[in-house]
């Protein structure tokens, strides 16, 4: 096991240092299977929500519950963390290590910030409307839909502090550039789920 | 760590090692074997308990409860710890080597998948000791499940969630591999069959596992922390559950069988010495079928009472996929029309494998059609129906693919004398068992039932059907018997036993570990066959000879499924047990513990010196 | 290495930063329409302007429309080398489209 690795570490990175070698394009292709699959995961979560969405029992309703301002912020506050993490991953092609970092960084603030505004979602509905997922067929759907949404988002940003931490002191070469390349396009795929939960939940819900 | 080190000291305590933390494709096809064997077994004495049960009107061999155990775990280790692992295992044996690569793309992730695998179905056997294994049937219909009692159903989901996990890792794994790691000149309409059906399988796990992914977390929700998707008093749907079911349901009996397929056009052509008859129809009817596979779930549920439109438009949709395998079916038999044809054991398989498959494909047409279903529907019929085509496609093309790569996978040839005796016995045996459960079909007799009474005209016909599931378990025996003897004392295999036409056929039996000291050029289609026609029967290189990248082993695998396994006990018995939570956190931790271990390191994986694949070459050459 | 070739290499390495800059505009454009579209949607709904026939198609497809943004502009999906992830996706959508057919239109009691 003495071989040197120094191929990983190239003095010039080429121009899409994710792509390079063979287990970066296995990476990439692997999630992007993932994220097929994935569509179909959140389809069956969609289609459960539309099929008892109206399944309230007598508790409150999505027309009652919801409000668009937080759900608005919250819009926003994914929607531009995809664009931040679009600023990391052009600087990871032009190999600035340092500008790469502050936009993830910025990436991972914001999904945090998301984060926090369905959690406040959650417990405003749970104390306000005693609105759990116990409370009605539409209570369960609503919570596993975008409850599983809000998993991923966790999910995404666990992966993206192991990321930073991890990477910290080795800089940017082969074999840490598809690590990131593949947070990204996880990333989006969240943005995508989101951009459907609040225009079939929520706006969809409010409208009746 | 790596694998040549642990083959120098040959103590028991260095081979299990060897094999706890191998990455190695074609050990964890070993494993793969072992593991899905091993649930074979279990779910075969299963089956004859069920029809010692059913072998005389009224009988009291077991409980009436202990009877839906049995056909609950006798469907779900068939299907999801039998079936489809051993299935896996083929692939991970045959399918790298097929289109001239080293290993998988995610060596690491095969080595968890089948963890996940292996973990998934213990703990849905360790039930049978803990109170009571699952008892509501292989589907577990919400509105069953929801009342059963005991934690059977609970074992169900954690262990079904765990196995599926790695079944879609896997998925993932063989797509990536045959997109980015085929040979130079293996284009995609020169990949063997069995590569093709396999990359279409994957297809099919990755789209089909999800619906099922969802719905045992459902399932789990409803039972586990009373949310109410299937409540009916608060608005909740079960016939959702029976979609989303079906939905993968489907998708899931082509997993079983597109694999077969392309194994069966494998081992017609290699034995017919002539090449596939209509490959590219071959590959495209392939892909139909998956396609189309994902339109008829509903065909399942017919009686369920979606309305008229409904159920016209899967029965138009499932008798269309009876084109595609009949394109297949004829296919194959024109392979074999004015070849060579030899008839050994593997080919005994395939022979076997069109009249049963067929007159299983026909009964599927019958029910098919939606009016007369409504009259099979929960019958005997359906019973023979199903295991029409999974025995006589899936474990008949699994009989046939063990007898063509044993020589590949163990370095010997299985025994022709056993191989076709074993063949005898299962053939007669399975028609007996099941053919004439048609008719018991027809007379009325529902599956399920643990008992049925006298006087009804059922009983010559159940007798029959327990005489052929004894003969079925002879031939069974008879082939772990083989595997036996030719072990001991089996002809050594030379690195092309059947005059074979693919790329599998061109290194030694077995494989160096490393596959390939130079990774082949393909020429076309039959790569090898083409060199022995050609060239000189060798596989010119494709590269030039240069260290060879190989990833390390690692233990982390077993440990993350460990990790999984213990968890799910935690999720079974938090219900009563505060305690329980301590299992839940504490295996999840552990697992993702391990992850973080794993994604921590820098992993470079190790080279193989150019020197020793050179000597590798000269000994060959010798 | 002749100078002649190393001014091969700065040609196309300024001609890749030019690339990936107008690449990065067209990225912050459909950024920009992703947001206008967003704040559409939410003061269709907010001020309840349009009837329930028309909102619910229009916010249906603006919702597409989005995910093509991210799928083509932000994860790259239009440039060669993505055939097999777009396939993919494509399946999976189909997949999607047919898993909720069953689930809204066919399933009822």
């Amino acid at each position: 096991m003495s071989q040197d690795h120094s191929a990983l570490f190239p003095e010039n990175l080429p121009i899409e240092p994710e792509k390079a070698t063979l287990e970066g394009q296995n990476k990439f292709f692997g999630l992007w299977f993932f994220l097929g699959g994935e569509t179909v995961l959140f389809a069956s979560l969609f289609g459960v929500y539309l099929a008892l969405k109206n399944s309230t029992a007598g508790g409150p309703a999505s027309e009652d519950l919801f409000g668009l301002g937080l759900v608005f912020l919250m819009t926003m506050l994914l929607l531009t963390s995809s664009l931040t993490s679009v600023y990391a991953m052009y600087h990871m092609r032009n190999h600035d290590f340092k500008k790469m970092y502050l936009w993830l960084g910025i990436t991972g603030l914001l999904g945090i910030g998301f984060l926090a505004c369905e959690i406040y979602e959650f417990a405003h509905y749970i104390t306000d409307y005693g609105f759990t997922f116990r409370s009605s067929a539409f209570g369960s759907a609503f919570y596993a839909l975008v409850g599983f949404h809000g998993g991923h988002v966790l999910f995404g940003i666990c992966w993206l502090i192991g990321l930073l931490i991890r990477n910290a002191k080795r800089g940017l070469n082969l074999y840490n550039a598809p690590k990131f390349n593949t947070f990204s396009l996880y990333w989006h795929f969240i943005d995508v789920v989101w951009v459907f939960i609040f225009t079939v939940v929520y706006l969809m819900g409010k409208v009746g | 760590m790596s694998s040549i080190t642990a083959t120098n000291k040959r103590g028991f305590g260095a081979f299990l090692w060897d094999y706890l933390t191998t990455v190695d494709h074609k050990k964890i096809a070993h494993l793969y074997l072992a593991g899905g064997g091993f649930f074979f077994i279990l779910g075969g004495l299963e089956a004859l308990v069920i029809r010692i049960q059913l072998i005389k009107p009224q009988n009291d061999f077991v409980s009436a409860g202990f009877f839906n155990e049995m056909i609950t775990m006798h469907g779900t280790t068939m299907i999801f710890l039998a079936g489809m692992p051993i299935l896996i295992g083929l692939m991970n044996a045959a399918m790298p080597l097929q289109i001239g690569a080293r290993d998988v793309a995610f060596p690491f992730l095969n080595s968890l998948s089948f963890w996940l695998f292996f973990f998934g179905g213990v703990l849905l056997n360790v039930s049978f000791l803990l109170g009571g294994a699952p008892d509501a049937g292989w589907t577990s219909y919400a509105s069953l499940a929801m009342q059963s009692p005991g934690r059977g159903v609970d074992f169900y989901i954690a262990g079904l969630q765990i196995a599926g996990a790695g079944t879609l890792m896997g998925g993932i794994n063989f797509l990536a591999t045959i997109i980015t790691m085929r040979a130079p000149g293996m284009t995609y309409m020169r990949m063997p069959l069995f590569t093709w059906a396999t990359f279409i399988t994957s297809v099919l796990i990755l789209f089909a596992f999800p619906p099922l992914t969802i719905n045992l977390f459902l399932l789990m929700f409803d039972r586990m922390f009373d949310t109410a998707f299937f409540d009916v008093a608060l608005g909740g749907n079960t016939i959702i559950y029976q979609h989303l079911f079906w939905i993968f349901g489907h998708p899931e009996v082509y997993i079983l069988i597109l694999p077969l397929f392309g194994l069966f056009s494998e081992v017609f052509s290699t034995f017919s010495r002539k090449r596939l008859f209509g490959y590219t129809a071959m590959v495209f009817a392939t892909m139909l079928i998956a396609f189309l596979g994902f339109m008829v779930w509903a065909h399942h549920m017919f009686t369920v009472g979606l309305g008229p439109v409904a159920n016209s438009i899967f029965a138009v949709g499932t008798m269309a996929i009876a084109v595609p395998t009949g394109i297949k079916i004829f296919n194959w038999i024109l392979t074999m029309w004015g070849g060579q044809v030899t008839v050994n054991s593997a080919m005994l398989w395939a022979l076997g494998f069109i009249p049963s498959f067929t007159i299983g494909g026909m009964t599927g047409v019958m029910l098919g059609s939606a009016v007369a279903d409504y009259q099979y529907h929960d019958t005997y019929f359906v019973v023979a129906h199903f295991h029409y085509v999974i025995v006589g496609g899936t474990i008949f093309g699994i009989f046939s693919g063990l007898h063509y790569w044993w020589p590949k996978m163990f370095g010997r040839v299985l025994n022709e004398t056993l191989g076709k005796v074993g063949f005898w016995f299962f053939f007669i045996g399975f028609h007996l068992t099941f053919f004439i459960q048609h008719f018991l079909g027809l007379m009325g007799m529902p599956r399920r039932y643990w008992v049925f009474l006298h006087d009804q005209g059922l009983e010559l016909g159940n007798l029959i059907s327990t005489i052929g599931a004894f003969a079925m378990a002879v031939g069974s025996t008879i082939f772990i018997i083989n595997i036996v003897v030719t072990a001991v004392k089996g002809e050594k295999a030379v690195a092309d036993p059947w005059d074979g036409r693919t790329l599998e056929w061109s290194v030694s039996s077995p494989p160096p570990y490393y596959n390939f000291e130079q990774v082949p050029l393909v020429r076309g289609l039959d790569p090898l066959w083409i060199e022995k026609m050609e060239g000189d029967g060798t596989m010119p290189p494709g590269e030039p000879l240069d260290d060879v990248h190989m990833p390390n082993g690692s233990f982390l695998p077993f440990l993350m499924g460990l990790g999984f396994f213990v968890a799910g006990f935690g999720f079974i018995y938090q219900t009563d047990y505060t305690m329980a939570y301590l299992a839940l956190y504490g295996g999840m931790a552990f697992a993702i513990g391990c992850m973080a271990v794993r994604s921590v390191k820098d992993d470079y994986g190790y080279y193989i010196p150019k020197e020793e694949l050179q000597k590798a070459l000269e000994g060959e050459a010798k | 290495m002749t100078d002649n070739s190393n001014l091969d290499v700065k040609d196309s390495e300024s001609f890749r930063r030019q690339k990936s800059k107008e690449e990065m505009q067209k990225q912050l454009i459909s950024f920009a329409l992703m947001i206008v579209f967003t704040f559409i949607a939410f003061a269709m709904v907010a001020t309840e302007s349009i009837s329930r026939m028309y909102v619910i198609p229009i916010l249906f497809i603006m919702a597409i429309v989005q995910a093509g943004f991210q799928f083509y502009y932000f994860m790259h999906m239009k440039e060669k080398n993505h055939e097999m992830p777009a396939t993919f996706i494509f399946g999976g959508v189909w997949a999607a489209f047919l898993t909720l057919a069953g689930l809204v239109v066919i399933s009822w009691w």
